[in-house]
């Protein structure tokens, strides 16, 4: 969908704009927040809030480009508030060593890794890795979950991604591979375990 | 990850996968690569990780809006509309 069309043809009054941007954003935003905030309550309510504001302000949104960017700010603010009345979750830190992988045998050489021989479009249709990679999500430090949630899987740039989460593009960078490498590792783990066939 | 090269490269594989290192250091790396066949399966493994997490969408569906909400979401964008209208 090209975000910033979206923007100006809801700025020229254009219905047709009005239902496929609530379609769109009410279950873009409710799937972040609820991976963020992990209670379907709190997600429809930050999901009707988020949109409700951006109906309120979308006047001041002066660049369209900017959209998708400024409604996911105002969706991590919201789920920030829910969350401040319900979990204080500690800082986890994900340390580069514990997500390296273990070596395998005497030769000192090799590691320890699953078969990952199946192509991409594969291992994505495979629903067991998928609900593995479900779990692995839910696993990952706030932080983390964080910016892969707006990096990876909303591909937003890591200059947005800070500017949403209000960290710096360095802590984006750091964050993103500590989670891609967690991720790797759940998955790997996943596939020696229970393998995958395609 | 055996030796310092490979921990080197550990460290940056993120940045080489979205092509934001420098031309030199991702010289270096795949040069590394080429010839470290535990980090060969390691970045083949991240990589098709990676791409499994771009395509990340929780299984969890919103229900559809109420009436009420969807009405009072229109109301805000009219009121939006008329203040725009008025500037």
């Amino acid at each position: 969908m090209d975000e910033s069309q979206l923007a100006r043809d809801l700025l020229h009054g254009s219905p047709a704009a009005f239902d496929r941007f609530v379609d769109t954003y009410n279950n873009k935003i409710f799937r972040y927040s609820y991976t963020m905030c992990r209670q379907r309550e709190d997600a429809e309510e930050v999901a009707q809030e988020t949109l409700l504001k951006v109906f309120q302000n979308l006047d001041q949104l002066h660049d369209p480009e900017r959209l998708k960017p400024w409604i996911f700010r105002i969706a991590k603010n919201a789920c920030l508030m829910k969350r401040r009345k319900s979990v204080f979750a500690p800082k986890t830190e994900l340390s580069l060593d514990e997500l390296k992988p273990s070596k395998d045998g005497g030769d000192g050489k090799s590691i320890e890794i699953a078969d990952w021989s199946l192509r991409p479009d594969e291992l994505a249709e495979n629903s067991e890795l998928r609900q593995a990679l479900d779990r692995a999500v839910a696993d990952l430090p706030d932080i983390y979950r964080a910016v892969f949630l707006l990096r990876d899987a909303e591909s937003l740039s890591t200059e947005d991604t800070a500017e949403i989460l209000d960290i710096s593009t360095d802590a984006v960078k750091t964050r993103l591979h500590r989670a891609r490498l967690a991720l790797r590792k759940h998955l790997d783990e996943h596939l020696r375990t229970k393998g995958v066939s395609a | 990850m055996q030796n310092r090269d490979c921990s080197t490269i550990f460290a940056l594989l993120s940045e080489y996968l979205d092509h934001d290192l420098p031309p030199a250091d991702c010289e270096e790396l795949e040069q590394h690569i080429r010839s470290c066949e535990p980090c060969v399966a390691f970045v083949d493994s991240l990589k098709k990780s990676v791409a499994l997490g771009q395509t990340y969408s929780p299984s969890a569906e919103p229900p559809p809006l109420a009436p009420e909400v969807k009405q009072s979401l229109k109301e805000a964008y009219e009121r939006m509309l008329a203040a725009r209208e008025k500037k």
